[in-house]
Parts: structure tokens; C-alpha cells; sequence
């Protein structure tokens, strides 16, 4: 009797073993990431691969990651492989990959994906995230105004997506809150990235008269021909000032630690759902390098907005506003709805660029 | 004035490591081999210029470590097609393939830092000339190379035995061989060579273009390179043409993006529309456009149908095993 108890009790020690056993299996989530650049690009995918580090680290879990992997037909087949190969939750890092997520996302409805800068989720094993560097534009829109001497300055851009498109529009509208007549001059480069062809198209801008550069395309090569050519610009993803130390004025830096660590946990402990997370300067997922290389009364001016999105004091897409073509988007009172900003399709008036449609 | 300087000076920067590898990789090609690993070579040599420009200080040392690695690199190469007699083709891929991902691994310790800019040698005298002066007496070391490269090509397949004796070998490797001439020797050279050119073309990107290491730098200009030399058939005088033609189209769409047309009134009325025209074309089929535009001129140029084929290496991609 003694001894079956003995048994009994082992049993229950196995069982007790077991349940324990549960947690260090759901301890071993593997997290993936789908790159579009290389992870050395010190830019936009450098950043994401920094949320990774970070999360693996604070978390103590798997993680996984390709890089330079094409949008389009062949990320399919990459974020296919990572459901395949036992990836819990895996983060789709461009806007390129919406569709092929949602198209993998159906197949494996017991792995998470959440997909950056996206607004579709077709099933409800997809997460969209973004981060509304907009407040930051709007910040150095209203920098460059202060600081340029032409009035004019020249942004770099990729391609003619509502992300790009909103950030564009926030730069507008943050200088013409400091000179009304500013002038933005936009260069379409059709790429994420190509060093040569972005340090190409910053030459062009300074030669067409703009001395005050931005880009959103993920190369550090813009801010190496500003500083060779003595213009002021603004650092993209990462902090870049060791490329451009007397010509970064500030730099949007994205952060992505903070969300991945929060989704990862969710999903190793259940809580994970479906939903849309964008935040901004309050949620801490878009940062400000050090205000640089600016006279005292420009910095305080960049610092006190900065504050008040933070606050939420100020909405970079608060009417008054009017669309290119003249006519009124939104009426003084009025601040745009959330929809109209994720599929953002026009400019807003003082864009000298026609927008690719 | 200035800003037809400063326009023309974009497009030498744009066009010399394009003419460089496509230089090499005629040569290359002259000799019956068809390295399709352009693209890898470049990057190894941009990285090795980028890492050993860093490391000594010296520019200069760093473009000839991007000629160094470039060769290397190519030796891989030529003993797997020539002495192994693998497929070319699909070991030129390889060897793209195997070189961007080996520069990203040797570059990593690279990433984010600032690189050491190879400045221009200003020629005193013919410097002051108008125009001319600015464009091509104050370049840097690489762009007067290119010049001599195309030069010195160009006289060397056309105007010397051993010129002619490459030519041969691309031509028909089996009559060369039983001529008594050394094909595998030569085809090693030749490979070498264009390894070579490549590195030093990668390394105009990592030490002059953009003076910095990131992964994947060459976005694609080792495959433009390669297309050049087929759509010059063979003829380097066409490459020069084809690598600036190229270089131009590409700057000036980036500068009729950003150009606004009412500054350019003075412009006659025929030019105005013209611009006003491309001007309304969406900068997707704008950023296509230097590569529809080289092929089309060089497909033009090269319609007689005849001196295209003599031009062509009638051995290209064919593998050689000498009888014994």
C-alpha cells in the first residue's frame, strides 16, 4: 500500500512535472521577422531588427529573420517558409507585404502575424502596426521652415503609398505653420533603397535650389551629400548624425521594442487579438534624435510642439487644411478621420509635385 | 551654367563605375567567358575598398584593395568554368549570389560609420577651361582611369596581337587551341581582368558615389553593367556611350521630377511642351525610363545585323576542354 502510494505520488510529481513543463514550452514562442532592406541598412530595417534584439533579449525567446526579401510574389514564399517552420508569431516589416500576409495568414490560422504600415486584416490571426511618424515630419517640417534660406526644401521619397504620401503632407503643413509660402520640392525615386540613386536625387534637389533636405527612403547616402555640400537634413529611421554631425538638425527615429515585446508576451500568454496599433509620440514609438546643429530659439520652438503632440494638444491634420487642387479637406475645427489618413491619396496645397497615382 | 555643371557632374559620378565593369566584362566576353557574377565581384570590391580604405586611411589603397578582392573573387570563378568546366551561366549566378551575402558578413563591422572620401585631383591649368575644366579636369583619380581603361581597351583588342590572340579564343577556342595558343592562360587573364575592373567599379561606389558600406550598395549596377556590354555588341567606344546615356536619362528624370516647369519659360516653346510632357508621366514609368532608353539607342545603333554578329565572341558560354 505504502508503496503504491509512493507510486501514486510519483505519478502525481510526473503530472506536476508536466503542467510544469507547460510554461517552458510556451516560453519557446519563436518569433520571425520579414525584412525589406538589408538588416545594415541603419535605417528602417536596421531599427526593426534592433525590436527584435531587444525582444529576444527581454524575453528570453526564439527569434528568426530574412532580410532583403522582395515585396510582392516572393514574400509570399518567405513568410510561408517561417509559418512552415514553426514560427509562432511572425512581423512582416513593409508595406509591400499586406496581401501576401493576409494570403498566408488564412493557410495558417494557428500562427500570429502582424504586419507593419498596413490596413488589411482579412482574418483574425492578422495584426496591423504602424507608428505615426507623421508628428515627427510635422516637427522638422516646421525645423526647415525656420532654417531655410531659399525656402525651399527637397524630400526624398519611395513610393507613392498613403504612408509616404501623410508624411509628405505633415512636413507641408508643419512649415506653412511658420512661412505660409514654403515650397516642397518631392523626388520620386520608386525604390526603398539604392544608395546611389538616393544620393543621386539629393544632388538634384540642391542643385534645383533646395537647402534643406529630408527623405523617406532608407539609405543614410542623402545625409553624406547634404553634409558635402553644406545643407541642413534630417536623419530617417535611425539616428544618423555620424554621417551629417554639423548637418542633422534632429532625426525621426522609429522604436519598435516596446510593441514587439508587448505583442510577443501576448502571445505566449493567450492575450494576443486582432487589432490596429498606431501610435506616436505618446506611445513612445516614434522618437526625436537631439535637436542639433539649430539656433537656441528654434530648437525651444521644436521642443514646445514636440510637447504638445505628446500631450495631444496638437493634431498635424487639424483644419483648416486644403487639398492641392484648392478645395477645402477640412473645415477649421475639423481633424481628419483615421481612415482618410491610412489611405491618404492627395497632397495638401504648397506640394509642387504632382502625385503619382 | 552652373546647373548644366552641376547636372553633367552627377551624371561622370553616375556613369564611371557603370563603364568600369562593363569595360571589364567585355573583355571578359571577348575571351568566350560569360561571367554573369558582375554584381557579386562589384560588392566584394565595394566592401574590401570600403574596409581597407578605413583601415589604412588611404583611398588610393582602398580602391586597389576593391581591384584585389574583385580579382580574387573572379578566380572562383574562372576555376570552376574553366578548369572544372561547370556552367557558366549558373556559376556566375552563384557567384552574385555568394557575394552579397559574403560582403554583408565581412561588412557588418562596417555598418554606420563614415567612410574615407576619395577627393578630386584638380589639373591646374586645364581646370580653368569653361565647362570642360569642371568636368573633366577636377575629378577624382577613378574617373580619369576610366578614360585611360577605355582608351588603353580599345587599342589593345583592336590594334595588338595579343588583342588579337583574345579575340581569337572567344571566337572559336578549338582553332586556337590547335594554333598552339594557351585558351585556359588566356581565359584566366581575361576573367581576372574583368574580376578586376568589377572591384575597382565597386569600390568607385564605396569610396567616391556614396562614401559608406552598406549591404547591398550595388542595387543592381553589376547587372546594367552586364547588359551594357551586350547592348554595345561587344565594341567599347559603345559602352562609354551606353554608361552615359544611361547615367544622363537617370539624372534627368530625377531632375524633371523636381523641376518646376514655369522656371523654364525661357526653354523654346517645342523643348517647353517636351518637358511639360515627360513632366505629366508618373515617376514609376520615369524611373524605367534610362533603361527603356539605352536599350532602344543601342538597339538602334546596333540594328545592322551583320557587324553585330562579327562583333560577337562565337564561343561565348561555351566551355573548352583541350584534347589531349
Amino acid at each position: 500500500m505504502k508503496k503504491s502510494t509512493s507510486i501514486l505520488g510519483a505519478i502525481g510529481l510526473v503530472t506536476a512535472l508536466g503542467t510544469a513543463m507547460v510554461a517552458p514550452v510556451s516560453a519557446a514562442t519563436k518569433a520571425c521577422f520579414v525584412y525589406v532592406g538589408p538588416t545594415g541598412d541603419f535605417g528602417w530595417s536596421y531599427q526593426h531588427d534592433e525590436g527584435r534584439k531587444a525582444a529576444e533579449k527581454a524575453l528570453g525567446i526564439e527569434t528568426a529573420f530574412l532580410e532583403s526579401v522582395p515585396e510582392g510574389a516572393d514574400a509570399g514564399r518567405a513568410i510561408e517558409r517561417f509559418a512552415r517552420s514553426g514560427c509562432n508569431i511572425i512581423f512582416t516589416t513593409s508595406f509591400g507585404y499586406m496581401d501576401a500576409t493576409n494570403k498566408v495568414a488564412k493557410k495558417f490560422p494557428k500562427v500570429k502575424f502582424e504586419h507593419a504600415t498596413g490596413y488589411k486584416r482579412d482574418s483574425d490571426n492578422v495584426s496591423t502596426y504602424s507608428s505615426k511618424f507623421y508628428e515627427g515630419r510635422y516637427v522638422i517640417g516646421q525645423i526647415a521652415a525656420k532654417m531655410s534660406k531659399t525656402g525651399v526644401a527637397g524630400y526624398i521619397a519611395s513610393f507613392p503609398i498613403p504612408e509616404v504620401v501623410r508624411g509628405i503632407n505633415a512636413f507641408t503643413l508643419g512649415a506653412q505653420s511658420v512661412n505660409p509660402d514654403f515650397k516642397l520640392k518631392v523626388i520620386w525615386v520608386n525604390t526603398w533603397f539604392d544608395p546611389g540613386k538616393e544620393s543621386d536625387a539629393a544632388k538634384t534637389l540642391i542643385d534645383q535650389g533646395a537647402d534643406i533636405l529630408t527623405q523617406h527612403t532608407d539609405s543614410t547616402a542623402p545625409m553624406q551629400v547634404a553634409a558635402e555640400r553644406g545643407v541642413h537634413a534630417f536623419g530617417q529611421a535611425s539616428d544618423q548624425i555620424k554621417f551629417g554631425p554639423k548637418t542633422q538638425m534632429t532625426a525621426i527615429i522609429d522604436n519598435w521594442a516596446d510593441y514587439y515585446i508587448r505583442r510577443i508576451k501576448a502571445a505566449m500568454d493567450g492575450t494576443w487579438e486582432s487589432k490596429d496599433t498606431w501610435g506616436g509620440m505618446d506611445a513612445e514609438m516614434v522618437h526625436m534624435a537631439p535637436i542639433t546643429n539649430v539656433p537656441g530659439d528654434v530648437k525651444s520652438m521644436a521642443e514646445a510642439t514636440m510637447a504638445k503632440i505628446k500631450a495631444g494638444d496638437l493634431n498635424p491634420f487639424a483644419g483648416p487644411i486644403t487639398k492641392q487642387d484648392g478645395s477645402v479637406w477640412l473645415k477649421a475645427g475639423e481633424s481628419a478621420e483615421i481612415g482618410t489618413l491610412l489611405g491618404m491619396n492627395f497632397y495638401v496645397k504648397g506640394v509642387d509635385d504632382k502625385l503619382p497615382q | 551654367m552652373e546647373m548644366t555643371e552641376a547636372i553633367l557632374l552627377t551624371i561622370f559620378t553616375a556613369a564611371t563605375p557603370l563603364m568600369i565593369a562593363a569595360l571589364g566584362e567585355l573583355v571578359t566576353e571577348r575571351s568566350g567567358v560569360l561571367n554573369l557574377g558582375v554584381e557579386g565581384m562589384m560588392i566584394m570590391g565595394a566592401v574590401a575598398g570600403f574596409a581597407s580604405a578605413q583601415i589604412t586611411g588611404d583611398p588610393y589603397l582602398g580602391a586597389l584593395g576593391g581591384i584585389v578582392a574583385g580579382m580574387l573573387f573572379s578566380l572562383l570563378f574562372a576555376f570552376l568554368t574553366i578548369n572544372l568546366v561547370a556552367n557558366q551561366v549558373a556559376t556566375g549566378l552563384a557567384l552574385t549570389i555568394l557575394g552579397l551575402g559574403l560582403s554583408g558578413l565581412i561588412g557588418e563591422a562596417y555598418v554606420g560609420q563614415p567612410g574615407v572620401k576619395m577627393l578630386p585631383i584638380v589639373i591646374p591649368g586645364l581646370s580653368q577651361l569653361p565647362l570642360v575644366g569642371k568636368l573633366l579636369f577636377s575629378q577624382d583619380a577613378i574617373f580619369y582611369f576610366s578614360i585611360a581603361l577605355l582608351i588603353a581597351i580599345n587599342w589593345f583588342l583592336f590594334k595588338t596581337r595579343a588583342g588579337l590572340t583574345l579575340r581569337s579564343v572567344g571566337d572559336n577556342h578549338t582553332s586556337a587551341h590547335s594554333l598552339g595558343i594557351d585558351v585556359i592562360k588566356i581565359r584566366y587573364l581575361a576573367v581576372m581582368f574583368g574580376g578586376a575592373c568589377s572591384g575597382l567599379a565597386g569600390a568607385h561606389l564605396a569610396l567616391v558615389y556614396v562614401p559608406q558600406w552598406v549591404e547591398g550598395m550595388t542595387a543592381g549596377r553589376g547587372w546594367i553593367a552586364l547588359a551594357l556590354v551586350v547592348f554595345a555588341s561587344w565594341r567599347p567606344w559603345r559602352i562609354l556611350m551606353g554608361a552615359y546615356l544611361f547615367g544622363a536619362v537617370t539624372i534627368a528624370q530625377l531632375h524633371i521630377q523636381a523641376i518646376d516647369i514655369n522656371s523654364l519659360s525661357f526653354l523654346p516653346s517645342g523643348l517647353f511642351y517636351l518637358t511639360g510632357l515627360i513632366k505629366s508621366i508618373p515617376s514609376q514609368f520615369l524611373s524605367a525610363l534610362p533603361y527603356v532608353a539605352t536599350i532602344v539607342v543601342l538597339v538602334i545603333i546596333s540594328k545592322n545585323r551583320r557587324l553585330t554578329l562579327i562583333n560577337t565572341p562565337a564561343s561565348l558560354g561555351k566551355g573548352f576542354v583541350p584534347d589531349r
